[in-house]
């Protein structure tokens, strides 16, 4: 079984850290993974995106093939749209709604959403102000990955076990408030969907 | 253990475990993770091997061909533009010959995602006439890398490492094995090597010429290059380093019912090229980078085409490849969607908020509008955002250290005002020989440092000009009275014009050091900057 994940959003959104938690959890239950990101100039503010490929069969391509993507997890919306076409027939979109808007011809939110909702299995959720009412909006990219969660080749533990590892040296804190945005995404999700 | 691996990590990790007492580089996008990751290695540290920045990759190589000398193993880094800056040294240590193992590890930037160009760093491998490899992916690039200083000691020979950008920053799991030992100290054996006075050097480049037979027999029997049979003999493929795996991609369980003669080391190998040119119909091409294995199989005058790829169309001629375009080519019915929805917008990356550079642009823009004819020369690093919208205030961006030579020649033709911008590590990396011209003939040009104290674009390593450049200029020559320090902040800004608009208007060259630390510096580099400032405004 070959997943292709695509994670979208703008440079210092925190996508690297949801394809970290999703690495660890892979190498951690053995599979074969391959994940490629964007360094450089691209980081400040520009349009960053990661490639995330599980399988438990050999892995080639550090790219997804067009039209391949099991899921797009975007921490912005109108960077979720713009890697549709990797997306497969039917595959899940998954984005926070909040823009962010550094750039003078950013679309009509109305419009954006409209969009969005026009493709079937789109979870657009609040993820900023879910982590920011459970008190850590830095948390918004863990509200993200929970909201994915259960369309993952990875089960939950494993998931929350990797963020325990990711943030160890964070404290304990941290790690609790990353695996409860972590947590009420995967409940979000759950209520979106049916 | 199997570790998880950024191709470049991959990289480092093995030439730590091939015993290396020093790597010498300087950073640069795709290249920078594979230093990175030794001056962060535990065993790295404990080793003592040296991991510091180099100011250029010239001076980053010879470094590391003097380690060699020495008759330790070392590694050099840069991007594939950087050894255009190296290539003197690079060019006549493969005449000269190596002691310890040396590899030069570049990295080429293939769509030029963060880069001038997409230059392709196999034709200096070529030119220099030494052997080649580019791994396919991050287990063989752990695995190359160590072989790499085999081979280098073997034949005498610096050995030229190939990445592309998306070998460099992609992660897998890596199984690492034995580290070897470092070398000891152990002078050349041979006293005339490395003297390449014209004598020497004849009989060296004849010897390099004569082991060319070596380098090809060993290249035909490589592990690293394979030939896979296949059962369809209407198409057979050539794949070098990271095509192999978009070549894969696009058959289930990577069964591909075509020959395929996998490339991971050159010079190419003839035997295999023969076979597959025997037993195939047609020979498709895939490579990253220029059409480099194509030029090279194809007929001359293109009469009797058996070989496609880039040059005939088949493969975009420029870009990296990936799957889709390389599935497109075998004639697969895909369809290449670039069907992006319209309300989606494109965001090229910015400064960041606070950042010192838009203070000062914000200054040329108004000095712009009252001079009118100013021209303003700029060079490689985070400013050269300038020459985008909303600052639109750089004219030119050509390669490191350009800015103050291309003002120079402005001015001489008769532009002014002539304004170089030029950041404070680039300064140091190839900025001062060309500010020497200019205070030679005093030729009116304003340079100006803007100086972040950082090498901001790569993130934010240390800058070789940190508490320097006032000395530095001086050194050089610069008239104390046109030797200026603004700080770019906004309530400054009337100053800064004021102060600017003087040197434009003197006819002779100034320097103004804009100085203002990069935004995103962590607070422990903050503090150390703050003890050299002292150094620096005194």
């Amino acid at each position: 079984m070959k997943t292709n994940i695509i994670l979208a959003g703008v440079g210092g959104q925190g996508i690297l850290t949801i394809a970290a938690v999703l690495d660890t959890a892979a190498l951690d239950c053995d599979l074969n993974i391959k994940q490629s990101e964007v360094h450089g100039m691209s980081q400040r503010g520009g349009a960053v995106q990661s490639h995330v490929r599980i399988s438990d069969t050999k892995i080639y391509s550090d790219l997804i093939p067009q039209g391949t993507a099991d899921m797009i997890i975007s921490v912005e919306p109108m960077e979720l749209l713009r890697y549709l076409p990797f997306l497969k027939e039917g595959g899940l979109l998954v984005t926070d709604s909040n823009p962010f808007v550094n750039i003078t011809n950013y679309p009509e939110l109305e419009e954006l959403y409209a969009e969005i909702k026009s493709h079937s299995n789109t979870i657009l959720i609040d993820a900023k102000k879910v982590a920011k009412d459970l008190g850590n909006s830095r948390a918004t990219n863990m509200v993200l990955l929970g909201a994915a969660a259960s369309q993952l080749p990875l089960s939950d533990e494993s998931l929350q076990q990797a963020i325990k590892t990711l943030f160890e040296r964070k404290g304990e804190r941290i790690i609790e408030k990353n695996i409860e945005a972590f947590n009420k995404g995967k409940e979000i999700a759950l209520v979106t969907i049916s | 253990m199997k570790k998880l691996l950024l191709g470049n990590e991959a990289l480092a990790q093995g030439a730590i475990d091939a015993g290396i007492s020093g790597v010498y580089a300087y950073p640069g996008t795709p290249s920078t993770e594979i230093t990175e990751y030794i001056q962060r290695s535990k065993i790295a540290t404990e080793l003592n091997i040296h991991s510091q920045w180099s100011v250029n990759e010239k001076t980053a190589m010879e470094a590391a061909l003097g380690m060699s000398y020495a008759g330790k193993r070392a590694l050099t880094v840069m991007k594939h533009v950087g050894l255009n800056v190296a290539a003197d040294v690079f060019m006549n240590m493969s005449v000269s010959g190596i002691n310890g193992g040396l590899v030069v590890v570049v990295a080429d930037d293939p769509s030029m995602h963060s880069s001038q160009n997409e230059q392709d760093s196999r034709y200096y491998g070529k030119f220099a006439m030494i052997p080649m490899l580019e791994p396919s992916n991050q287990q063989e690039a752990y695995e190359i890398t160590k072989y790499a200083f085999e081979l280098s000691e073997k034949l005498s020979l610096p050995v030229l490492l190939r990445m592309v950008t998306r070998l460099s920053h992609s992660r897998s799991g890596v199984i690492t094995s034995n580290r070897k030992e470092q070398n000891t100290i152990s002078l050349p054996k041979n006293e005339t090597q490395f003297q390449l006075i014209p004598m020497v050097a004849r009989s060296r480049y004849k010897h390099l010429v004569d082991i060319q037979t070596d380098i090809q027999e060993i290249s035909e029997n490589s592990y690293f290059n394979d030939f896979i049979k296949g059962t369809n003999t209407t198409i057979g493929i050539v794949a070098s380093g990271i095509a192999y795996n978009y070549l894969m991609e696009n058959f289930e369980d990577g069964d591909c019912p075509y020959p395929i003669l996998k490339v991971s080391q050159y010079p190419l190998p003839k035997k295999s090229i023969k076979k597959l040119f025997d037993t195939c119909k047609k020979v498709l091409v895939l490579e990253d980078g220029y059409p480099f294995i194509e030029e090279a199989i194809s007929d001359f005058l293109g009469e009797n085409r058996k070989v496609i790829g880039r040059l005939t169309g088949d493969i975009p001629r420029v870009g990296e490849l990936n799957p889709d375009n390389i599935a497109n080519a075998l004639g697969f019915d895909i369809v290449i969607n670039e069907n992006i929805p319209k309300v989606v917008s494109g965001r090229p990356p910015e400064l960041c908020v606070g950042c010192g550079h838009i203070d000062l642009f914000n200054a040329i823009n108004i000095l712009s509008e009252e001079m009118g004819s100013q021209q303003v020369f700029g060079d490689i690093g985070c400013y050269a955002l300038g020459v985008l919208p909303p600052y639109k205030s750089i004219n030119t961006l050509i390669d490191m250290g350009a800015s103050i030579t291309m003002a120079k020649g402005a001015a001489d033709a008769g532009i002014h005002p002539a304004i170089a911008i030029i950041g404070d590590s680039t300064f140091t990396h190839s900025g001062m020989t060309g500010l020497l011209d200019a205070i030679i003939e005093n030729t009116p040009i304003t340079v100006i440092i803007s100086d972040n104290s950082a090498i901001a674009m790569t993130g934010a390593q240390n800058s070789s000009a940190s508490g320097r450049l006032i000395d530095i200029c001086k050194g050089l020559g610069i008239d104390n009275e046109h030797l200026k320090v603004v700080t770019p902040l906004h309530k400054n800004l009337q100053d800064n014009i004021n102060l600017i608009r003087d040197e434009l208007n003197y006819k002779g060259v100034s320097v103004i050091i804009s100085q203002r630390p990069c935004v995103q510096l962590p607070k422990e580099k903050k503090d150390r900057l703050k003890k050299l400032k002292k150094v620096s405004l005194n």
